[in-house]
């Protein structure tokens, strides 16, 4: 019996010493590639052909210089991709919460069928009506214009979903009846009540509705074509051209430059992306 | 002052408002303009009157049967997803088993949660591209790294070759979103209750019996959510295949999406082609749709079976327990 026991523990010794190996290893898997485009930021390019390092060098400004010289603009691409996913991110919480709302509180006659219609329409991809959308877009005269990538952002269905969710949980009648009863309107109840009590979901669903629009490139590839309304995710696209060929320095060192921005974000919000992750599966 | 009875309900049709009308404009209708391009002789850079085709459903024909760069997106698109979804469906069960199980008591997982879900959050197309420069050929880091563990004698030109470059698109895929399923799963699985793993314990089944009879039955509905968005997902796959390497080799990387794309904006203008393209997309993702929403409908019921397993378990649970003390 002490025997048996013994061995089960050295058992799961060895179970567990395997197990930390393997996270160890998907763990460094998942830094590696992006250690490797910082450090070779900082490298030249016959550094980096001469052979893989782990330690920074100092070429970092002449990369930069060599990348800035042409024609790429991190600035202008960071500021349009900014623009971009914070407006269709406010359009996204604001709407989405609006019609949780609304779906949530009162009754009315469609409410079932608008529910299900959300289900139905959660999943269309935005591929699917790309060319109708693009020829819209053109006759509206709307391409090159940051409009088509905001306005969408209104009807998000999925977010609308995790919001009616969230209400249903959390919200009690009683507030909406005791801000009615103070001779609040229905919609400043909404802006000045309601709204405050979900930002919890709010900022979750901000959160991942930046980072989906931040990263975008179909459409914007689709409907911007000047140079100077570029995003993040289409200047990266220029890294691939011919120009930057034998340029492994400044290719590295743009693609830091999209990066960045998101590694600060991800580590200073990382708690509440995991959570929210696991949120948006647990679709019970 | 209380006014009794007022009628509410129109501020349900006034708040769900803006997402329709935007719905309306910005989804419904493009869809429907999609669809009956499709049908057109829609092409060229010059808007020109257009005109339904004598045969309405040539384009479909056309592509279903006579275009084989459409025919190969398709199976490319389904071969890349497949190659993904199932290594990374089994490592991400693998990592839920292992950080679920308490007695394995597996410590820094909060780390290795933010570590394995972080390639998620970076721009897919900056991954394309970073990529695509790591196997650099003759020398990049891959083929360094290759070198200097001794696994190559020459350097290997990865991208010229199919079905390395279809790996590469597909480990990319699966390298995003594995920590994205596992992370979801692990909460799929903190949902479950607590008392079907004690008794288990009691009952004295192990870690693997408990995996495949507990955990597994109990995450069915999560199972299939993440089995068809990641379908729908893995359906309109885009950037990383079109900045790693435009479709090639030799086609062998691209996909519907880029397919769609490559017809109506890259010089060629053939909007009406690949609007029957989208259309074709677009039925597939709701055939999908369609299926998840009928599964989950099955829930209910699924409920039930689990309440009363739930319930036979329990019994179990205070029949053991009374049998620990009488012995």
């Amino acid at each position: 019996m002490d025997k048996n026991q013994r061995s089960g523990t050295a058992n799961r010794k060895i179970s567990k010493t395997i197990i930390y190996i393997v996270c160890i290893f998907l763990a460094v898997l998942s830094i590696l590639p992006f250690w490797i485009m910082f450090v070779n930021a900082t490298r030249s390019t016959p550094e980096i052909q001469n052979g893989l390092s782990l330690l920074p060098s100092t070429h970092m400004m002449s990369n930069l210089r060599v990348l800035l010289d042409k024609s790429f603009d991190p600035l202008q691409g960071f500021l349009n991709s900014f623009i971009i996913s914070s407006s269709a991110t406010l359009c996204t919480v604001y709407f989405s919460s609006l019609a949780a709302y609304g779906l949530v509180t009162y009754s009315w006659k469609l409410r079932s069928s608008f529910f299900t219609f959300i289900m139905c329409v959660m999943m269309i991809p935005s591929q699917a009506s790309a060319i109708g959308f693009y020829q819209f877009m053109y006759k509206l005269h709307w391409t090159n214009s940051f409009l088509p990538l905001i306005l969408p952002a209104i009807a998000a269905p999925a977010v609308v979903f995790f919001m009616r969710q969230y209400l249903l949980a959390t919200l009690s009648m009683e507030i909406v009846e005791a801000s009615r009863v103070d001779g609040s309107g229905e919609f400043s109840t909404f802006n000045r009540i309601i709204l405050p009590l979900m930002m919890p979901a709010v900022a979750t669903q901000a959160i991942f509705a930046f980072v989906a629009n931040w990263n975008n490139l179909f459409m914007p590839l689709i409907l911007l074509t000047q140079k100077e309304k570029y995003t993040m995710p289409i200047m990266v696209s220029l890294l691939r051209g011919d120009i930057y060929k034998t340029e492994f320095g400044s290719i590295y060192m743009g693609l830091a430059l999209t990066a960045l921005p998101l590694f600060v974000v991800y580590f200073l919000l990382s708690r509440y992306i995991i959570v929210g992750v696991a949120l948006g599966g647990v679709k019970e | 002052m209380r006014r009794k009875g007022v009628n509410y309900s129109k501020y349900g049709y006034i708040f769900t408002f803006p997402f329709v009308l935007a719905f309306l404009i910005f989804s419904l209708y493009p869809i429907l303009y999609t669809a009956f391009i499709g049908f057109t002789d829609m092409q060229g850079l010059i808007p020109k009157t257009i005109h339904i085709l004598d045969d309405p459903f040539k384009n479909f024909k056309d592509l279903l049967f006579e275009n084989a760069s459409f025919r190969k997106s398709l199976l490319n698109t389904g071969l890349l997803w497949i190659v993904n979804f199932i290594p990374q469906m089994v490592l991400a069960l693998l990592l839920t088993a292992w950080f679920t199980n308490r007695r394995l008591n597996i410590r820094g997982q909060g780390a290795f949660k933010v570590l394995l879900y972080m390639p998620n959050i970076i721009t897919a197309s900056t991954i394309a591209v970073l990529f695509s420069t790591l196997f650099a050929y003759p020398m990049g880091p891959v083929n360094s790294l290759f070198h200097m563990l001794g696994w190559s004698d020459a350097p290997i030109f990865f991208l010229q070759d199919k079905t390395t470059a279809r790996g590469i698109v597909a480990f990319i895929q699966f390298w995003m979103w594995y920590g994205n399923t596992m992370i979801i799963l692990i909460a799929g699985v903190m949902g479950i209750n607590p008392a079907l793993f004690e008794s288990a314990a009691i009952d004295g089944a192990n870690g693997f019996q408990t995996f495949f009879r507990i955990t597994l039955p109990s995450l069915r509905t999560i199972l299939l959510f993440t089995l068809i968005t990641s379908m729908v997902g893995g359906l309109t796959m885009f950037d990383i295949p079109q900045l790693f390497l435009a479709g090639g080799p030799d086609d062998s990387t691209l996909t519907t999406s880029m397919f769609i794309y490559g017809q109506a904006f890259k010089g060629s203008y053939m909007y009406n082609r690949a609007a029957a393209a989208s259309m074709m997309m677009f039925v597939i993702a709701a055939a999908l749709s369609g299926m998840l929403f009928y599964l989950m409908r099955d829930r209910d019921a699924a409920k039930l079976k689990k309440a009363e397993k739930a319930e036979k378990m329990n019994n179990r649970k205070a029949a053991a327990q009374a049998a620990v003390k009488e012995g």
